[in-house]
């Protein structure tokens, strides 16, 4: 007599699962109350006990499936007439080849969405390096007590974890296969690639051609993986464009010589270059508001505050905090607001909400030297100004040749909304107001 | 009122752990003790849920071994985690099949005991929806997780159970992508109420919030005291 063995219910809010594991095979002999299959749901795993003694004669859901509950899910044989079944192979002591439909993929199917961009799945063409050729092979103490169970050699098998780390799903796919080397798979990690924010945690190449020769690995840092993510999403959704102008700002070099040490002893904070910047960006973003803005799918959004990012190099990374309402702000305004943000940046004190909602971003490659940079894009802004380092170069003025300070201003932005035209005309208008700088800073 | 015994075993690796857990279990399902809940802290340990992504361990096995870190795969729901001194594990084991029988009703009673154990610390702790533990929004808004849940069933006991961060290092998450959730973060007690806390603050505190949200007795055993009960009763049925 044939008995029905179904998905549980396992709570009244819970309508289907997925089977994670069968511990019998068809043909196996199974005690009443005996585990039987594995099934998950959510964070929840439970070993799900045999209804009745006798054979395993079907199994109709394989290992990855989700069924609604009451789902018949296998059938045993309870007075044992069926034992042989027909297409069940025999348990013998080598690995025998998976049932035609039960063939279980390496990982769950509904885990495992498509690729998004086909051109990702380029590595794969890359041979994978023969498993003897690497040294030591990478394995948990489960994975090789399932080997030493199965008589597998781990030099056989591919390992898709982290640094070529054999997994048990790399075992069961193994065996699975035939016990035949298993074909390169992508390296693509399966985990969510749906989701954009995690694409730059991708590997670009097979694992195993990144571990070579000495090496340390040291773990990401939290905020490490924010930029490295934030990075990549800009690029992906951004079609980012460079504009390079340059500005003689000799001028605003001997204003701040003559009045930098009057500055600080009149208002305690140190005179910088960067106050000039911001005013002389926030100018153009009022006259080219379509710098100022966002981007929400088929709508721009302009933003009537001007709030403006400055990014703050950090020994641990980077950080952009904003000065909020920088169209507000006097000159004094601006450079205490900078010279606090980057204080408290590098102190850690910032405050959530003070790295939030800027409209426009400027980073400072010349800080460092840098004659130039160009930056990506601080999301979600659509424009990020770069600037150089202010250095004496000889220029020509009406057909004399004159030392001047110079800086060369550069301009990341999305054309999905700015064009070249705008952005040159910004760019020449931030230009126009540091050459020809007339506001009092003190 | 139904009792459950709740043991103390202090600081303990997660392999001896997880062997009493599991011998806890077989004995339930014999029915020759009742309901438990094991409480203790675990040396730096990452465990692997069945269903977990091996990837999700972002440090080489040699930087695990480097920072005295133990790695442990483990038949619990869930994906990666880590635990560590200053973290509260809370492993019940019970038979849902005597109190109800909803995996997923037990999940959020464990929820709602670490939420009401957080508010007695004057923290507003909650659920995220579509996920399992327990969060608190940062002033910005962004959850972070507080509290991580996994748990396992065998005809209806459960084992596993909950991590919740008293003053754990919370660098040591840095270490893998904790749940397989990459863009949350974690959080503790002590981060959230900016002052010094420590496990045995914290834990008596759980405990009635846990025979409150179950409907428990609770009686305190010494991990010696369990031992001989289970012998005890192992004798008895022996001979029976």
């Amino acid at each position: 007599m044939a008995v029905d063995v179904v998905m549980p219910q396992m709570g009244e809010s819970i309508f289907e699962g997925t089977i994670t594991k069968w511990l019998k095979k068809p043909g196996d002999k199974v005690e009443r109350d005996e585990p039987l299959f594995e099934i998950s749901t959510d964070k929840v795993d439970a070993e799900i006990p045999a209804p009745a003694s006798g054979t395993l004669s079907e199994i109709k859901v394989t290992e990855g499936q989700t069924v609604p509950i009451k789902t018949v899910v296998a059938l045993i044989d309870s007075d044992g007439a069926g034992a042989a079944v027909a297409a069940a192979p025999a348990p013998a002591e080598k690995p025998a080849p998976a049932p035609a439909p039960a063939a279980p993929a390496p990982e769950p199917v509904a885990a495992v969405p498509a690729p998004v961009a086909p051109a990702r799945s380029a590595p794969a063409a890359a041979p994978a390096a023969p498993a003897e050729a690497r040294g030591r092979i990478r394995s948990s103490p489960l994975v090789r007590k399932m080997a030493r169970e199965q008589q597998i050699d781990l030099a056989q098998v591919r390992g898709t974890g982290a640094g070529g780390r054999i997994s048990k799903r790399d075992i069961e796919a193994f065996v699975a296969a035939g016990g035949v080397a298993a074909a390169p798979r992508p390296a693509t990690p399966a985990a969510a690639p749906g989701a954009p924010a995690h694409v730059a945690l991708e590997v670009a190449v097979p694992r195993e051609r990144l571990y070579f020769g000495r090496y340390e690995v040291e773990p990401m840092s939290v905020m490490r993986q924010r930029i490295a993510e934030h990075m990549v999403a800009s690029k992906r959704v951004s079609a980012h464009v460079y504009s390079v102008d340059e500005a003689d700002v000799t001028k605003i070099v001997s204003l701040r010589g003559k009045l930098k040490d009057q500055f600080e002893a009149q208002t305690g904070t140190k005179l910088t270059f960067m106050p000039f910047f911001i005013r002389a960006a926030v100018e153009a973003l009022r006259k080219y508001p379509t710098v100022n803005a966002s981007i929400d799918g088929t709508n721009v959004v302009l933003h009537r505050d001007i709030n403006v990012g400055i990014a703050v190099a950090l020994d641990w990374g980077l950080i952009v905090p904003v000065v909020k309402g920088a169209d507000e702000k006097n000159f004094l305004g601006l450079q205490r607001a900078v010279n606090d943000l980057a204080e408290r940046a590098r102190t850690k004190r910032l405050k959530p909400e003070e790295v939030q909602e800027g409209t426009f971003s400027i980073t400072n490659p010349g800080v460092f030297g840098g004659l130039m940079g160009l930056p990506v894009i601080n999301q979600p802004n659509v424009a990020i100004l770069g600037l150089g380092t202010i250095q004496k170069r000889p220029v020509v003025i009406d057909d004399a040749i004159a030392i001047r300070s110079m800086v060369y201003l550069t301009l990341s932005y999305d054309h999905r909304v700015v064009d070249g035209a705008i952005a040159h005309q910004f760019l020449h208008h931030i230009k126009k107001t540091l050459e020809g700088w007339a506001e009092p800073i003190l | 009122m139904k009792t459950c015994l709740v043991v103390e075993l202090g600081v303990v690796g997660y392999g001896p752990a997880w062997e009493l857990q599991r011998r806890l279990a077989q004995a339930r399902k014999a029915g020759a003790i009742g309901d438990v809940l094991l409480l203790c802290e675990h040396p730096h340990v990452v465990t692997l849920g069945r269903n977990g992504k091996p990837e999700h361990v972002r440090a080489s096995e040699r930087l695990l071994q480097q920072m005295g870190v133990e790695f442990h795969p483990t038949d619990r729901g869930g994906d990666v985690t880590y635990h560590g001194p200053g973290q509260l594990l809370g492993y019940p084991i019970l038979n849902l099949a005597e109190i109800r029988r909803d995996v997923v009703w037990y999940v959020r009673q464990i929820e709602e005991a670490l939420i009401r154990a957080s508010a007695d610390f004057g923290i507003e702790a909650r659920r995220e929806p579509g996920l399992t533990g327990v969060w608190v929004d940062r002033p910005s808004g962004e959850p972070e997780k507080l509290a991580a849940i996994g748990v396992h069933f065998s005809r209806w006991v459960s084992t596993h159970g909950f991590a919740y961060n008293v003053s754990t290092d919370l660098r040591y998450f840095d270490l893998i992508v904790p749940c397989g959730i990459r863009d949350k973060g974690v959080t503790s007690l002590e981060r959230l109420l900016g002052r010094a806390v420590d496990v045995a603050e914290f834990r008596p505190r759980l405990v009635e919030r846990f025979s409150e949200v179950f409907g428990f007795q609770m009686e305190s055993v010494t991990p010696g005291e369990l031992e001989e009960r289970i012998e005890k009763q192992a004798a008895v049925m022996a001979t029976n």
